[in-house]
């Protein structure tokens, strides 16, 4: 391959030197990218794997659907919770479960908690270290430093002693030779343009960040027990609610336990108002030229939407988050998505670690096949357990290639705000107008690594402050008579019909996520999950199209060849996440263990 | 242990700690560990002496819910834990470098500090496939596991993942993903199971591991007996609804509301060895019992098998040899009300003899001292 088009409008030339980055650190799960890097060091060819595989759905089946929530939690321990929700609404949608009300604010209340949790820590501990050089923040100035702090936020933790002590800690810490996660990393490196007092206000915030977000998912501790990896329930929620009856006091929630709720609501809008969003502007605001890694952003981008306000009502009537998908840059046409269309949502595998009857089509889920097939392509360097760089013309990947009516998509925080955008709804045109105001960037702009970094700070913000109207809404159903908080009716297996299906869906922090589901004789006969790093992390396609994290890399240049900083840059910006997208189908799952069980 | 600068306390006291700060540090990680007061001043003691210790931490096959408990920990602080008692000098979730750069680190440390470090996994390895269905580097993860393996001082296995095998090794377990302990026999290893693990159990081990200079006590099963020496039921807050003979019937029922028993509703805190009904999780706001869903025995080998969630556990067979039915028990207790204190106690009395499950084994074997490795 020397200078090929992609059939989704890309060029790629992997005549330059190949760069391997493998493991891709600071994500959920194992991955692998190679890049080309021409004779300017701009990358021409860009190739992401995914390199784990462990056969979930094929473990589901002959399940017990009301436990499915509980194994596909397990598919992520990042985003938790996200994927059982999914699970619970596929298996209410196949058995035509009705939850109440109550249930129904609650989910939405452990969903929002999620985003908040997960961005913020997203943003600090994963993504942060892409924009923040450490070790310069040992040349600020304190008094500087809080001068800057105070003149973007009125967080009070903004002294010039406060900040004096962070860099001295942090001045310790590097002179004991012992840097631990700083180890080895990129400090120095020109693409980090900072000043001293930026960086050093970002690790102070790190640290706070690192402290603060335990004190976020106590939500999920009241409502499911712990955290991570809450409990759920197919038919609502198991938190009985029980606020001034008799025992009230052990109940799993009572006041005391909804004044702490709403107690963490109260500091995590603050944290994310008063920390994250303010730091998130400042940092933009030095990376305003750096306006690489688009891809498919602004292009094709889908969303299934989240937050029904209305309970069992999941069309865009009640959706708070709306659904939709957008094709060719097209923003005024929202697509309508429909996850039980055949043609619409399909995987392929002709690049992927798995084989298909006929690996020229797609399937959709509900009519997937298993066969993992780890083959490497005649063009790889290596050999089978050690693998030097792989062959992008054959199987290179154990994601599957998520595609949307044949088109590469991306999805996440900025499909989801683009889509709202799109539709003229305020609480996501706003914010998004506002920042693109502060920063004096027009909306194209929006369509970057830093559009999508940006995109999930605002929806980390609308997550928090939905918490409080979630919270809201919870107390005045109580307050009104409602304390129902499951419906137990189809909950004998005796009561079900004898074959049925169904598809739930949720967005995750991370995007769009799907899961399919066929109940037959009251067990699990097959189970499917496309996850966001499914479409995100997709590898190329039988038309040749590629996904959107290689599409991203495209163009970006490199200030040290030697250093994958920029890499890491635009992958993080979509907060992979590997253990969610590297699955099989499963109908025949059986057969699969027959094979390769030694 | 080669001497590293600077200890503990030296580091503490440089980024700020007061003395003070510092003495009500270790209480409370006394208290943490369930210590007497009085073991507080040996933590002092320890730790104005011991430097920071290298902790490598691998990922396998998992989900990654074992870091994100990790963090979660409030006593002590995760960032306290990773700036000021261990050397975090690799864990793929948190670290500043990739690729090459990263990987280096699993070269230089064990090199540097041979039988030194802790290595800490999370996950575990599949077999299946000559080891590929988890790669990292372009190589097997079990092999980079067994190479770094080789020097450390102790392994922690977190999580049930890399004790049990969890949910990639349930039936039919398609990758042939094996806990870690079938692929490093040669170690002392720590098995801290849960999915995931309570955060202060796993900061509590390592805090542990540097206060005492040595591994803490395991059980017959390779855990820490402080925290995983007693089932759930035998201290939750709900087992005087189960000697009453009072349950929930239905989700969301009358019981429901006022907090009772939850066996019939499937539990599985009668059969698991864990520390959530005393710990509690999140900084002790609730755990699963009190939240209104059963125990899931997260934390005992295969789980995932032993299921449904919701049968309770006297229709699952073989893992319950405690109360026959619930309904025996209940009627029996009821009766016991009504008959008066004695035969309450006596009912008592049969429940504690009755409470060793058959397969527990007499007696731990000695714990692995630290001193013991090469």
């Amino acid at each position: 391959m020397t200078g090929i088009a992609t059939p989704n409008g890309f060029s790629l030339d992997n005549s330059g030197r190949r760069m391997v980055v493998d493991p891709v650190t600071r994500i959920e799960g194992h991955m692998r990218c190679e890049v080309n890097l021409d004779e300017n060091n701009i990358i021409r060819n860009a190739v992401s794997s995914g390199t784990m595989w462990r056969g979930l759905e094929i473990i589901l089946k002959g399940r017990d659907p009301r436990d499915a929530w509980a194994f596909c939690e397990r598919i992520c321990g990042v985003c938790t919770g996200t994927h059982a929700l999914t699970s619970v609404r596929a298996v209410e949608n196949a058995l035509g479960i009705l939850i109440p009300s109550n249930a129904n604010i609650i989910r939405n209340l452990m969903q929002s908690t999620l985003y908040a949790h997960d961005h913020l820590v997203h943003f600090y501990h994963l993504h942060a270290l892409d924009w923040v050089d450490v070790v310069s923040a040992l040349k600020a100035d304190p008094k500087a430093t809080s001068a800057l702090a105070q003149s973007i936020s009125p967080w009070p933790n903004s002294s010039p002693g406060y900040f004096s002590d962070v860099r001295a800690k942090l001045q310790r810490f590097v002179d004991s030779g012992q840097l631990g996660p700083f180890m080895n990393g990129y400090w120095g490196n020109p693409a980090y343009v900072l000043p001293p007092e930026a960086n050093l206000m970002a690790v102070a915030h790190y640290l706070e960040a690192l402290d603060f977000q335990r004190e976020i998912v106590k939500i999920h501790t009241v409502f499911g027990g712990k955290n991570p990896h809450p409990n759920w329930l197919v038919g609502g929620m198991a938190c009985a609610i029980n606020i001034d009856g008799p025992m009230a006091a052990g109940a799993p929630v009572n006041m005391v336990q909804l004044n702490l709720v709403s107690d963490i609501i109260d500091r995590t809008i603050q944290f994310i108002d008063q920390v994250y969003l303010p730091d998130l502007t400042a940092i933009a605001s030095f990376y305003k030229t750096w306006d690489f890694g688009g891809g498919l952003a602004g292009k094709n981008i889908l969303a299934y939407g989240e937050f029904p306000l209305i309970a069992n009502d999941y069309t865009n009537n009640s959706l708070a988050m709306p659904r939709g998908a957008i094709i060719n840059g097209n923003l005024n046409e929202v697509h309508d998505v429909d996850l039980t269309d055949p043609d619409q949502v399909q995987e392929f595998v002709d690049h992927s670690w798995y084989k298909y009857p006929d690996e020229t089509k797609g399937l959709h889920p509900w009519d997937g096949v298993t066969d993992p097939n780890f083959v490497l392509g005649p063009n790889t360097v290596g050999t089978k357990t050690n693998i030097k760089q792989l062959d992008e013309g054959a199987k290179y990947s154990f994601i599957k290639a998520a595609r949307w009516r044949g088109h590469a998509m991306e999805v996440g925080p900025l499909s989801r705000f683009t889509i709202g955008y799109a539709k003229g709804i305020a609480e996501f045109k706003d914010p998004v107008d506002k920042l693109l105001t502060d920063l004096n960037l027009p909306i194209g702009a929006l369509f970057t690594t830093l559009g999508r970094t940006g995109a999930r700070g605002l929806e980390a913000s609308w997550a928090a402050h939905k918490m409080r109207d979630f919270y809201n809404q919870l107390i005045a159903n109580i307050a009104a008579g409602d304390s129902s908080t499951a419906n137990t009716t189809s909950w004998e297996p005796s009561t079900w019909p004898a074959e049925v299906k169904g598809v739930g869906f949720s967005e995750a922090p991370r995007g769009a996520l799907g899961h399919w589901v066929h109940i037959k004789d009251t067990k699990i006969e097959s189970y499917q999950a496309v996850v966001p790093t499914t479409w995100n992390g997709s590898p190329r396609d039988p038309s040749g199209s590629i996904g959107a994290f290689e599409a991203a890399l495209l163009g970006t240049p490199l200030a040290d060849p030697k250093q994958p900083l920029e890499i890491l840059r635009t992958l993080h910006s979509f907060d992979p996440c590997l253990a969610c997208s590297t699955h099989v189908i499963a109908p025949d799952g059986d057969e699969l263990v027959a094979v390769k069980v030694r | 242990m080669a001497l590293l600068n600077p200890t503990f306390y030296e580091l503490m006291r440089a980024q700020g700690t007061s003395r003070r700060s510092f003495l009500k540090f270790c209480s409370l990680t006394a208290a943490a560990l369930g210590l007497e007061p009085a073991y507080a001043g040996q933590i002092a003691h320890a730790m104005e002496t011991k430097p920071r210790l290298p902790v490598l931490w691998m990922h396998g096959l998992e989900c990654t819910c074992c870091s994100e408990s990790f963090i979660r920990s409030g006593n002590p602080l995760s960032s306290d834990v990773i700036l000021k008692m261990i050397s975090l000098d690799y864990d793929d979730t948190l670290m500043a470098s990739a690729g090459a750069d990263a990987e280096a680190i699993l070269d230089e440390i064990p090199a540097k500090y041979p039988g030194e470090y802790i290595l800490a996994v999370e996950g575990n390895p599949p077999l299946n496939e000559d080891g590929m269905y988890c790669i990292v580097g372009g190589k097997p993860f079990v092999e980079r596991l067994q190479q770094v393996a080789a020097n450390a001082k102790a392994v922690i296995a977190w999580g049930a993942c890399a004790s049990w095998g969890c949910v990639q090794a349930a039936r039919p377990n398609p990758t042939n993903a094996v806990p870690i302990d079938k692929v490093i026999t040669d170690k002392p290893i720590i098995k801290v199971p849960g999915c995931p693990p309570i955060a202060e159990v796993m900061t509590g081990v390592i805090s542990y591991i540097l206060t005492f200079d040595r591994l803490p006590e395991l059980d017959s099963r390779g855990r820490p007996a402080m925290f995983y020496g007693q089932r759930i039921h035998d201290k939750c807050y709900r087992r005087p609804h189960f000697d009453a003979g009072e349950f929930v019937e239905s989700w969301d029922d009358d019981g429901a509301r006022k907090g009772y028993c939850l066996y019939k509703m499937g539990c599985k805190g009668p059969t698991t060895y864990n520390a959530c009904s005393t710990i509690r999780w999140n900084g002790g706001v609730s755990f699963p019992i009190q939240a209104g869903h059963g125990c899931i025995g997260c934390s005992e080998e295969n789980f995932w098998d032993n299921g449904p969630f919701y049968s309770r556990l006297a229709a699952v067979g073989a893992t319950f040899g405690v109360e026959a039915t619930a309904d025996e028990i209940g009627l029996t207790a009821a009766a016991v009300v009504g008959a008066g204190i004695v035969a309450h106690a006596g009912v008592s009395a049969v429940a504690h003899l009755t409470r060793k499950p058959p397969t527990d084994p007499p007696a731990p074997p000695a714990p692995p001292k630290a001193g013991d490795q090469p």
